[in-house]
Formats: C-alpha cells, sequence, structure tokens
C-alpha cells in the first residue's frame, strides 16, 4: 500500500482532531443521529394542477397552519398528485418549481398604475384602478361602437378594444371573459391557443 | 426517535459498536441512464424539499447549471456528447452521492456522529456536528462532498433520509417524470434493472449492464447504463472506484496509532481547535502537509 | 389529442415531429417510456435538432426546420407505393371512395381556382360529385381517376424518396428507415401515435403539417385506435379549455361560429352554419347546431332571450373581419385601437416581431394587464438598456398593473390536453392585494353596467340584457360559472311521451337533451355534463383502470360526453369487431356499443345500418381530401416565408408558389423578410424542460437551473464562424437582433439541402428583461410576422438569420 506521507499524517489528525476532542467534551452537542423532521406532518394538503403545460399534472399543495381563522394559510411545498392518473405523483422541472413562481419577488401584490409618458409605477387602490379602467373603456365604447354597418345591418360591434385572454385562466373566468367581452360588443380578442 | 428502518449501521470516529440484531430492508435509489431525459426535475426536486438555493449561475456554453455541485447542489446532471456505433448519443448521468456500503467519507470522519449510516444504506450528513475538516471530500471515490462557504460544514445528498423515513421514496425520484429514476428496496431495484438491461440489450445495446460497483462495497445509488463497459463515457463515472488508500488504512492500522499519538499532538491541535475553530486547524494542518508532500 | 396521454402506452410506434415531448410534456412524455418498456414500442424522433426527446429515441432522423410537409408527403408516397395501407379501414372510415369534381385540379403548385390578388381560392371546384339522390357519388372500388385515392396517388407521385431528401435535408436512407418503421403500422394490430405540438403548428403552412400527418394515419388505420391518434401536444394547463371556451373573436364557446355581417338573422346563421348530410343515414351531428347555439344565447341573455327577439341574436356583436392576435397588433399598429386588455399573456416577449409589437403598443391610450407576475409587456414603455430601447417620455400610454391570483389561489377547472377536465382547489390566499381573475372581470363588468345604468352611452341594452345571475354580482364564483358553462332546463323538459324529464332549473345530463327553443341553456355545448344533477363531475376522483388500457373513465370528465378516444367507433372494422381484439376500447354486443369508453355513435346504430365513424362530419367518414383547408385539399410543400432556397424546389420556376400562396400578408411585413444573402441561416425557436415560456424566468429555481439565454449551433459552424462555446454572439435577422451564450453542440446536425450546405441556429425562447434569470433579450424581437394561412399562427419555428461573435 502506498501511503503518502500526507495522506498518513492526515488520518492521524483527523482521528484526534475527531475522537480525542469529542472525549475532553469538545464536540457540539451530542445531537441524536436522526434524520431532518419531516416538514409535511401536520401541513394542509390541497389538491391543485400545475398551470404551466397541458400535461395538467396533479398536484398537492401544502401550505402551513390547518385552515383554522387566525392561522394564514401559506404555501411552502407542492408535490405531485400520486393519485393523478397521468402525472403519478411526478413533476417536471417545472412543476416541482412551482414554489419558487408562488413566492417570486416578481409576483405582483397591488394595482398601480403607469401615467402616460411617466418613468414610474404608481401604486394605486383596486377602487381606483377599476373605475379608471371602466371610464376609459366607456369612452370607447361610446365614441367607436358601430350599432349598423355600411349595408344598414345591425352590427352591435366595438372593435377599438381588443383582449388577450389567458390559456392560463381556468374554464371558469375564461367562461365569463368571452361572455363579458361579448356582452360589451367586443369582436377583438385572442388567446394563446392561437400560438 | 428514528423510525426502525433508520436504525444506525455506523457513525463516525465512534467505537461503540452499532446495534446488529433487528434486520431491515436495504433501499436504493436505480438511475436508469438510459430513460434520462436530463431534465433536471430531479434537481429542482431537490432544491425544493431541502430548501437549498444555490446562486443563480451563468450560461458557459453547456447545458449543466449549476456547473458542479455544492454545499446547496446536492445533485446535478452532467451531459456528454459522444459518438457510439456510429450514432450520436446525449448521455445524460444524474451525479450526486452514491451511498457507498463502505462509505469512504465516512471512514475518514474524525467528528463523531457527524457522518452515519443507516441500517437502510442511507449515509446521511449531520451537518450540527461537522467540524467542517473537508476529510469526507477526501474519502470520497466519487468526489461528492462540499464543503460551505456559509458555516464551513459538509453537504451532500442525503436520499431524502427525512422522506424515507415516514415511508415515502426521496424527492429526486418521487418527482422524475420518465421514471429514469426509481426508489425501493436494494433488492427489488436489481431486479427491475436486470428487465431494462434486457430491454436495452433488445434495442442493440449489447453492453448495457448495471452500476453497483463492489470496490466500496455496492452502493445504495446505482445506474442502469447503456454502455456499462465505458462507465467514464458518463462524465468520468469512475471504472472501479475504491476508498482512498489513507482512508482504508485508518480503519486498518492507523486508528490505533492515532490513538497512541493522542499524547503527543493532540495537545497542539486542541489549542489549536479552541483558539481558531476547526477550520482553521485543518487548513493549517493542510498546508503543512502540501508543503511536506512537494519534497 | 384525439387520444390521451395514458394511452400513449398503448401504442408499438411513437413518433415525435413537430414537438418535443421530452422537453415540453415531460410527465406525458412518460407514457413514451411506459410505452417502450411495457409494449416494447420504438420511438423515431423527427427534428431539426437532437433533441432531449431524440436522446432516449431508437432512432432519431434530422430535417430541415419547414419542410415538413415535403417528408410527410414522402411517407404517404411510400406507404401507396409499397401497398403499406389498411384498406379496409381506408374504404370504411375514409372518403377515399368518394368521387371529386373533373374541374378540379392542381398545376405548378396550385390548385383550381386560385385568385393571385386576393391570394385566396374560389373552392368550388373542390367539390364532391353529387348523385342523383342528393348524396356525394363514391366508387368503393377505389378505381374512379376522380375518386380521392386515385387522386392522391397522382398528387404525391412526385414525393419520392430522393426528392424528399432533397428538400428536407433528411438523408435517403434516414428517410426510408422512418417510412418502413411507419409501415410496419398498417397492419391492423399495430398501432403508431404522434405527439406534435408548436413545431408543427407555428409555419406558414402549419395546419396542413397536421393534416399530412392526419392523412398518415387514416391511411394506416390508426384513427379512433388505442395507441394511436393524432396527438396535439398543446401549451398551457388550460390552454385546451380556453380553447374550448373559444376565446377567438371569430368563435363563441363550444367551436360555433361568431355571426358576421354576412347573417344577419338568427335564420340565415344557422341555416349556414348547419351542415347538410353527404351520405344517407349519417349522424351528421353538426345538424344540431341551432340547439346548442340557442342554448349559448340563453345562457348568455338569460330570460331576456326569447323567441320573439331571436333569442337576443342582435346583442351578439358581428365580425367583419379577422382579430386574431396577429390582426389585432397590425391595427394597433395603424392606430385604430385605443385599448387593450392582457390578462395572463405576454405578448412583448410572446408576439412575432417584438419591435412592431412595441410600436404598436405605444400607440395605444390604455393598456391593463392582469398578471399575478410582471411581465415583460406591462414595461414596454420602460427603458431597460439595449434589451428595451425606449424612451418612456415618448410613450402615451397610460398602463395598469392588476395583481392576479395564481392557480392554487382561486378554485375553478382545467382541461388537459387530453380533454379531461379536472377540478382544482384553492390552497391559500394570493400575496398582498391580489385578487381573483372572476372577480377582477366582475368588478369592471357591473361597474361598467352602472355607470351606464346612470348616464345611458352606446347601445347601453347591450350590456343591460347579459344575464347576471351571480350571487356576488362582482364576483360570479367558479361553481355558479361551471353550472352555467354545463347547463340547466330553463323550463321542463318533456320526452315524446311528454313525461317531464328534467325539470326546470336542474342541470342537464348532456348536451343529448339541449333544444333550439329557449328552453335549455348552455354556456358550452361540448362541456354539458360536466356538472350534472350528479354534482361536479370535474371533481371525481376515481382513478380506477379495469381494463388496464388506461381509460381511467371516473377520473374527471373528458368532453365530449366523458369520452376519452375520439372517433372510437373507428377502432372496429364495418361489422364492429375491433381491429385489435387486445386493445378493445369498443365493439358492437349485437345490441349496444359498448366496451371501454364512451361510443363515439348512436349507442343503438347496428352497423348494418352503416353509420359512419366520423360523426361531426356529413360524410360519415375522415377526409383525405379536405375543402375546409385554406391553400388546398392536399397539402403541397410550400417554403417558408423566409426560405433560405429562395424557391420551392418542387415549382422551381414558379415564383408564385414559392411560399403558401393562400397566407395573409400584411404590407410593410413582406418587405422585411430576409433572403438568404444576407441571412444565410435558418433559425427555430423553442422551449427548454427547465422553463415554461416566460413565466419560470420569475422561479429562483428554474432560473438556476437555466440561467441564461443562449443559442445552439452546429461544431461546423462555429469554426466557420470563429465561435467558441460560452462566446456571446449576436443573432440577426431583418427585424432586429438579440445577444446571447453560444451553446457550440454535435446535437446541431449540418444538412445538405439542394446540394448545398444548410445550417440551423436554434434558439431557445424564455428569456426577458424581468424575471430571476440573468436578463436577456426577446427572442421574438427576431420572428417574422405572418401566420399558417388557417389558423394564424405564426412562423416562429422557420425563419432566416445571421450570427457572429459580439
Amino acid at each position: 500500500m502506498n501511503v503518502s506521507r500526507r495522506g498518513f499524517f492526515k488520518v492521524c489528525a483527523a482521528g484526534m482532531t475527531g475522537s480525542s476532542l469529542a472525549t475532553m467534551g469538545f464536540a457540539p452537542t451530542a445531537a441524536l443521529a436522526e434524520v431532518r423532521q419531516y416538514k409535511l406532518a401536520h401541513a394542509t394538503e390541497t389538491r391543485s394542477i400545475c398551470p404551466y403545460c397541458s400535461v395538467s399534472c396533479g398536484t398537492l399543495v401544502y401550505s402551513m397552519g390547518d385552515k383554522s381563522k387566525n392561522a394564514k394559510a401559506r404555501i411552502f411545498h407542492i408535490e405531485g398528485d400520486p393519485d393523478n392518473p397521468v402525472n403519478r405523483g411526478s413533476l417536471c422541472p417545472k412543476g416541482a418549481g412551482l414554489l419558487d413562481m408562488v413566492h417570486s419577488p416578481l409576483r405582483l401584490t397591488h394595482p398601480e398604475v403607469r401615467e402616460p409618458g411617466s418613468n414610474e409605477w404608481k401604486r394605486i387602490s383596486w377602487d381606483e384602478a377599476f373605475d379608471r379602467i371602466a371610464r376609459h373603456m366607456k369612452a370607447d365604447r361610446d365614441a367607436n361602437f358601430i350599432e349598423k354597418n355600411d349595408a344598414g345591418l345591425t352590427v352591435n360591434r366595438w372593435n377599438t378594444f381588443g383582449f388577450l385572454a389567458s390559456s392560463a385562466a381556468s374554464n371558469e373566468p375564461g367562461y365569463l371573459t368571452h361572455k363579458v367581452l361579448r356582452g360589451l360588443g367586443a369582436v377583438a380578442f385572442d388567446t394563446q391557443a392561437r400560438i | 426517535m428514528a423510525l426502525q428502518s433508520l436504525d444506525i449501521a455506523r457513525r463516525s470516529a465512534t467505537t461503540t459498536e452499532a446495534p446488529k440484531v433487528r434486520e431491515t430492508t436495504e433501499v436504493a435509489k436505480l438511475i436508469d441512464v438510459s430513460a434520462c431525459i436530463g431534465c433536471k426535475a430531479c434537481q429542482a426536486a431537490c432544491m425544493e424539499w431541502n430548501d437549498i438555493r444555490p446562486e443563480v449561475g451563468n450560461n458557459v456554453g453547456i447545458y449543466d447549471n449549476p456547473q458542479d455541485l455544492d454545499d446547496k447542489t446536492w445533485t446535478l446532471m452532467r451531459f456528454t456528447e459522444v459518438e457510439e456505433n456510429g450514432r450520436l448519443e446525449w448521455l445524460i448521468r444524474k451525479d450526486g452521492c452514491m451511498h457507498c456500503a463502505d462509505p469512504g467519507c465516512l471512514k475518514a470522519c474524525p467528528s463523531p456522529g457527524a457522518i452515519i449510516q443507516y441500517s437502510n444504506g442511507i449515509v446521511d450528513f449531520h451537518q450540527e456536528n461537522c467540524v467542517g475538516c473537508g476529510y469526507c471530500i477526501t474519502g470520497c471515490p466519487f468526489n461528492i462532498p462540499r464543503l460551505s462557504k456559509t458555516d464551513n460544514k459538509a453537504y451532500k445528498c442525503s436520499l431524502c433520509s427525512d422522506r424515507v423515513a415516514v415511508g415515502q421514496a426521496p424527492a429526486c425520484a418521487k418527482a422524475c417524470p420518465t421514471g429514469a429514476i426509481k426508489f425501493g428496496a436494494k433488492e427489488d431495484m436489481v431486479h427491475y434493472a436486470e428487465a431494462r438491461i434486457d430491454d436495452l440489450k433488445d434495442r442493440g445495446y449489447q453492453n448495457a449492464g448495471l452500476y453497483d460497483p463492489q470496490g466500496v462495497g455496492g452502493t445504495h445509488v446505482m445506474y442502469v447504463l447503456h454502455h456499462a463497459d465505458k462507465p467514464t463515457l458518463y462524465a468520468d463515472l469512475p471504472e472501479n472506484p475504491q476508498i482512498s488508500p489513507t482512508v482504508a488504512l485508518w480503519k486498518g492500522v492507523a486508528k490505533p496509532l492515532a490513538l497512541l499519538a493522542l499524547g503527543a499532538t493532540a495537545i497542539g491541535s486542541l489549542f489549536h481547535y479552541v483558539m481558531k475553530g476547526p477550520n482553521e486547524v485543518s487548513k493549517e494542518l493542510e498546508a503543512e502537509m502540501e508543503k511536506e508532500d512537494a519534497k | 389529442m384525439t387520444n390521451h396521454w395514458v394511452d400513449i402506452k398503448n401504442a408499438d410506434l411513437v413518433l415525435i415531429m413537430g414537438g418535443n415531448a421530452a422537453e415540453a410534456h415531460i410527465c406525458g412524455f412518460k407514457w413514451v417510456q411506459e410505452a417502450k418498456q411495457g409494449r416494447k414500442a420504438r420511438l423515431v424522433v423527427v427534428d431539426p435538432r437532437f433533441t432531449r426527446s431524440a436522446a432516449v429515441s431508437d432512432y432519431y432522423a434530422p430535417i430541415r426546420a419547414g419542410s415538413d410537409i415535403a417528408f410527410l408527403s414522402g411517407v404517404i408516397h411510400y406507404l401507396l407505393e409499397n401497398d403499406k395501407i389498411q384498406h379496409e379501414y381506408v374504404k370504411t372510415h375514409t372518403n377515399a371512395p368518394f368521387l371529386i369534381n373533373p374541374d378540379f385540379g392542381f398545376e405548378d403548385g396550385l390548385f383550381s381556382g386560385y385568385n393571385a390578388d386576393k391570394r385566396n381560392y374560389d373552392k368550388s371546384t373542390w367539390s364532391y360529385q353529387m348523385g342523383e339522390d342528393g348524396y356525394a357519388r363514391v366508387d368503393p372500388t377505389l378505381q374512379d381517376p376522380n375518386c380521392v385515392f386515385q387522386l392522391m396517388k397522382k398528387h404525391f407521385a412526385r414525393y419520392d424518396a430522393d426528392t424528399v431528401s432533397r428538400i428536407t435535408g433528411t438523408p435517403k436512407d434516414a428517410f426510408l428507415k422512418v417510412c418502413e418503421m411507419i409501415a410496419e403500422c398498417s397492419a391492423p394490430n399495430r398501432t403508431m401515435t404522434i405527439l406534435y405540438a408548436l413545431g408543427w403548428t407555428q409555419h406558414s403552412v402549419g395546419s396542413q403539417n397536421i393534416r399530412t400527418m392526419a392523412m398518415i394515419q387514416l391511411l394506416l388505420g390508426n384513427m379512433g385506435m388505442a395507441g394511436g391518434g393524432i396527438n396535439a401536444l398543446r401549451g398551457h394547463a388550460n390552454v385546451q379549455g380556453i380553447t374550448d371556451q373559444c376565446l377567438f373573436g371569430e368563435s363563441l364557446p363550444g367551436y360555433l361560429h361568431e355571426p358576421t355581417d354576412a347573417e344577419p338573422t338568427l335564420e340565415s346563421f344557422v341555416t349556414k352554419r348547419t351542415p347538410k348530410m353527404l351520405r344517407p343515414g349519417q349522424m351528421n351531428y353538426w345538424s344540431n347546431y341551432s340547439k346548442f347555439f340557442v342554448s349559448l344565447l340563453k345562457a348568455f341573455y338569460g330570460p331576456n332571450a326569447t323567441a320573439d327577439n331571436n333569442f337576443g341574436y342582435d346583442w351578439l356583436p358581428k365580425q367583419d373581419t379577422a382579430y386574431d392576435v396577429l390582426a389585432m397588433f397590425e391595427r394597433m399598429h395603424q392606430g385604430r385601437m385605443n385599448g387593450f386588455a392582457c390578462q395572463g399573456f405576454n405578448p412583448l416577449a410572446s408576439v412575432a416581431n417584438k419591435g412592431k409589437v412595441s410600436a404598436a403598443l405605444s400607440k395605444l391610450k390604455y393598456l391593463v394587464v392582469i398578471d399575478p407576475l410582471a411581465t415583460d409587456t406591462s414595461e414596454f414603455w420602460k427603458n431597460h438598456g439595449e434589451l428595451n430601447k425606449v424612451d418612456p417620455a415618448q410613450i402615451q400610454t397610460e398602463v395598469f398593473r392588476l395583481p392576479a391570483a395564481l392557480f392554487a389561489e382561486h378554485e375553478g377547472s382545467f382541461t388537459n390536453s387530453s380533454r379531461v377536465i379536472q377540478w382544482h382547489w384553492k390552497a391559500a390566499d394570493g400575496p398582498g392585494e391580489t385578487r381573483e381573475d372572476t372577480e377582477i372581470l366582475g368588478q369592471l363588468f357591473t361597474r361598467l353596467r352602472a355607470m351606464y345604468t346612470s348616464e345611458g352611452g352606446a347601445f347601453p341594452e347591450q350590456l343591460m340584457k347579459l344575464h347576471w345571475p351571480y350571487r356576488i354580482p362582482s364576483h360570479p364564483s367558479a361553481e355558479e360559472l361551471a353550472r352555467e358553462i354545463s347547463g340547466y332546463a330553463v323550463s321542463d323538459l318533456a320526452d315524446a311521451s311528454g313525461n317531464v324529464t328534467v325539470k326546470a332549473g336542474e342541470q342537464v345530463a348532456g348536451f343529448a337533451v339541449l333544444r333550439n327553443d329557449g328552453s335549455t341553456a348552455c354556456g358550452n355545448w361540448l362541456y354539458s355534463g360536466m356538472w350534472s344533477q350528479a354534482g361536479n363531475l370535474t371533481a371525481r376522483r376515481d382513478n380506477s383502470d379495469p381494463t388496464g388500457l388506461g381509460q381511467s373513465l371516473n377520473w374527471g370528465f373528458a368532453w365530449p360526453a366523458n369520452r376519452r378516444i375520439l372517433y372510437n367507433r373507428a377502432s372496429c372494422d364495418a361489422s364492429g369487431k375491433p381491429w385489435d381484439p387486445s386493445r378493445n376500447i369498443l365493439h358492437w354486443n349485437g345490441k349496444a356499443w359498448g366496451g371501454n369508453d364512451v361510443p363515439d355513435m348512436r349507442p343503438n346504430a347496428a352497423p348494418e345500418e352503416g353509420v359512419g365513424a366520423f360523426i361531426m362530419t356529413g360524410e360519415g367518414v375522415a377526409r383525405l381530401f379536405a375543402p375546409g383547408m385554406v391553400e388546398g385539399p392536399f397539402p403541397e410543400h410550400y417554403e417558408p416565408f423566409e426560405t433560405p432556397l429562395g424557391k420551392n424546389p418542387m415549382h422551381p420556376d414558379v415564383p408564385a408558389v414559392v411560399s403558401n400562396p393562400a397566407a395573409r400578408v400584411y404590407k410593410g411585413d413582406m418587405e422585411v423578410f430576409g433572403k438568404a444573402d444576407e441571412f444565410p441561416y435558418v433559425a427555430t425557436t423553442y422551449r427548454l424542460a427547465e422553463h415554461f415560456h416566460f413565466w419560470t424566468k420569475t422561479s429562483k429555481i428554474n432560473a438556476i437551473l437555466q440561467p441564461e439565454h443562449f443559442v445552439e449551433i452546429s461544431e461546423e459552424l462555429a469554426a466557420e464562424k470563429g465561435i467558441r462555446k460560452g462566446d456571446v454572439v449576436t443573432v440577426r435577422s431583418n427585424r432586429g437582433h438579440i445577444k446571447a451564450v453560444a451553446v457550440v453542440t454535435r446535437r446541431i446536425p449540418v444538412l445538405t439541402v439542394e446540394g448545398r450546405k444548410v445550417h440551423t441556429v436554434g434558439i431557445p425562447l424564455h428569456y426577458g428583461f424581468k424575471g430571476e434569470t440573468k436578463p436577456g433579450y426577446i427572442t421574438n424581437t427576431l420572428t417574422p410576422f405572418v401566420g399558417d394561412a388557417n389558423s394564424q399562427t405564426p412562423e416562429y419555428k422557420a425563419f432566416l438569420v445571421d450570427i457572429e461573435k459580439a
């Protein structure tokens, strides 16, 4: 056996700084050799679906708190739902990283406006946001609504306002978006499904 | 208390005999490299479960990210482009702790209880006992453990011992979308590997085989390789890994010698330890040794 | 998908082409591995790049981006030439025997009826010969020179292996190897599944790419079979659902048409949209069109919709022209739009030609961004250095940014690519003042309605008549909406003998009970039954799979009618026996259709009745000859609008047919198509396994896994251009440039096309100036503003660039 001087010395020194010191009481508190505590033991589990691709994998979303009134639920872990027939508990790197999108520093937390020509965002209330947007839409619709086309036929459309609807939205807001848009006379809208 | 499946088999720098009466199931993770697409779901799940996030790096012209293991990167896909039998192959190997049956890290570790081997085969680091000497790195034939710049402690894959303890698969294995990572009893994993190897042979990979290197007593992380005759194709997976002779020596000859030498040199080491902390000691010792070796 | 994710495991051959399932649909790709391991299936990948899918394939063949029709037409030629088709299937289930108008023709790359000025076709000759009985004429012997089968033979004869190889750059032996593997699946008990995605749709010939493959699947007899089908792997988790809710200007929920100026009355609309039966005894299911449409009007307008006012037909806006995303940005660019809203949509990054999109957004008066994340679009006005060089002072658009809830912060249903609708529950509130989409819409609408009530304005009736029965008007609940989508009886419904089968107010069991007299309301007929009297069927969680074929009929609810494999009647021969008894999903038991799926057939239609398996067509069979397509009833190879060849090798001397002659190109966009002398390399854009569009760049984990924008080039091109791996390079198209890190790899093949080398530059799309990833350029700075002639999906997948070391 070819043992270098360094290696041999290292092993000796290792033995001493380790076992010897421990016997002298300098080792950190003699912790039990237990595994890390299982962090999901008392978390609340909610069944959800990964919002990324159309495999639409089943997910288990774990949040702190037991949904009691004074506990503010916060999602702290997401993994695959083993019951889902398609993903059977697995998740891809996107799905396995969902937690970091949920808590991304790029999450929006309050309504904002960027005024014309301005170089910055300004925080506004929801009320102000809804009122200002509705005001814009009404002015636009009132000015540009077409009741009859050149041939005199009823067309009731508003085509100076466009909408890109989200393919990440659930069916229910998707349907509601369609209903609202037609309720305003909108004809100019589309979704990611196109592209 | 740890569950039955996590009886302790070995504990670093400890001479007390481990309990041996209960017979528990050995577990293993099987990585079927031939089914791996290198999606990095395992990396994501590992980071997420273990609450670790390395720095966002750069692209340096390859798909490997991060580029190497570190204290917050316990597993990593290593990508290699080779041509075999006139065909381009993109070999992707999930690197990380192999959980050796005969773990060089544990043997090299001087700190009692910093490295534990459970009876199910998992080799786990207990950072609260780690003195940061880095000998586990020297002891590891696969170059896996990494010292943290944050707390001077060594880190590596725990095979999600916290999940396994409650009967779940490691986070990477659960996440793996293609089933390239399987987890279960080692015996079952070996059987499954045999079926995979048959399938690969049927598809023309005559040298497909299982990587469960005996030089370290077998491992609790095994690979199915399409080219088991050439493990080094897979980002330098060692052909015949062995515990380095120095560490092997520790178990045999050096340990009694070291104990004898206690009176002579331990006091000096102890002085350093008390004054400057463990890492300083090892760094100085290292430097001295480097000088010695250079001669 | 006509089939579903788990069904992939039933395939004998998996072809991945026009997609990259291992990266973009990773958990679905699992079922490819299952097929390989469980059935010894083989995986073939045809792609311009050696992808992660290719990495685990049994065979990989390279192809030039934008030449798929040539490849697939070559496959059709091979199948016909070598008689590798499922004859009985083709005769029984396709329009191969149908006789075509003798005036139909094809010459110099154009079908009969082309109008060069309008760039469109008069399709009158693309029609069946009609018999005196009023039905289409057929020749069951397939011998008539004007039958579809003979016309096909002639049309595809030009695509021999040498021609294919010359156009696609696929080596001839590789092409033939793929043909052989595909041809094996013409045996009745062998199936191929095809998994494709945006690699086929994002071309100016996108729809025809898919159609060509559909023809192959029909010739092989694979449609309707377990382990077969045409499987579009869709984008977002609910892109299928939003497609079904038809958030397209030209459609209404359930693929109904939005009325146009040409249909001024309900009667004219219904007459025009209800198809005629083309062969006797067929189901021609769209004959129920008026039932679905009137039920939708009842859902939209409630009690306000009556027979007297044509169920509110006049309140629906009428469409005058195209308003797809490209058309909208074109209008915006022309200054013809004032307001715009982006709900979970990042067009600055995701729509072609970022420069044009940015200029268009700058012309708006107001922009509303509704999103959980700070998108690039929301800051189109902000100067991000060289990544977004704009002057905010010059941009007068007022921009609102509204924080929306993410998937785990509200409940509702998502429809996966398998058409399975699944409910998801809420785990926690979103951060800060986040609100759900339903509330944001509810608030906007109720406020607008209040303004119109108090102030009047343009045609207030349109808003006032909209049925708004929600318990909290400013925040309709997902449950209320799901029930409305699924449908309910407005008044008691009685059967033929007068017995009430559904009481007023009850949820309907399915679309079969919908009526056109105003007695039923249904927001989306295809989803009818998702919330029946039995409750919310999308929340079902019984994953049992008694036959092992993966159908799991009690998990969630699949549209239509909980059917898991579309066209499943075609899995049987004319007599009702399964082509492959070992994968029996449906059969005729002597009295009814039954098996391991909901029959795609009237349950008591005995095989002798001859009711065709393709119940949505007037013919009752699938169309090998498809006059519905814009650029021809048969596919033809046309080059991408930016072609490295400058000609169509199929018609080298006809400049009019270099690229799709029926594709819409706007003035100004044609002028900025690049030419090969200045931009010699074929670029293609794509997703990576580690990222999803422009969302995951906000996620630290994903930023760690793939931190920085890069482009991929071959070792040969790198050597030619003096580029080493890790170098920063500039990639330039005729619309702009980006900079990114070079990944030099053997995985980008160098192809020989028309006797010369063609290099590919691969460009992932995920980066931008907002995110946890390293700030990067937006890939779509480079892409051309032109879409598929049928769907207007932009041509992101094949265009021209130059590359150099930055």
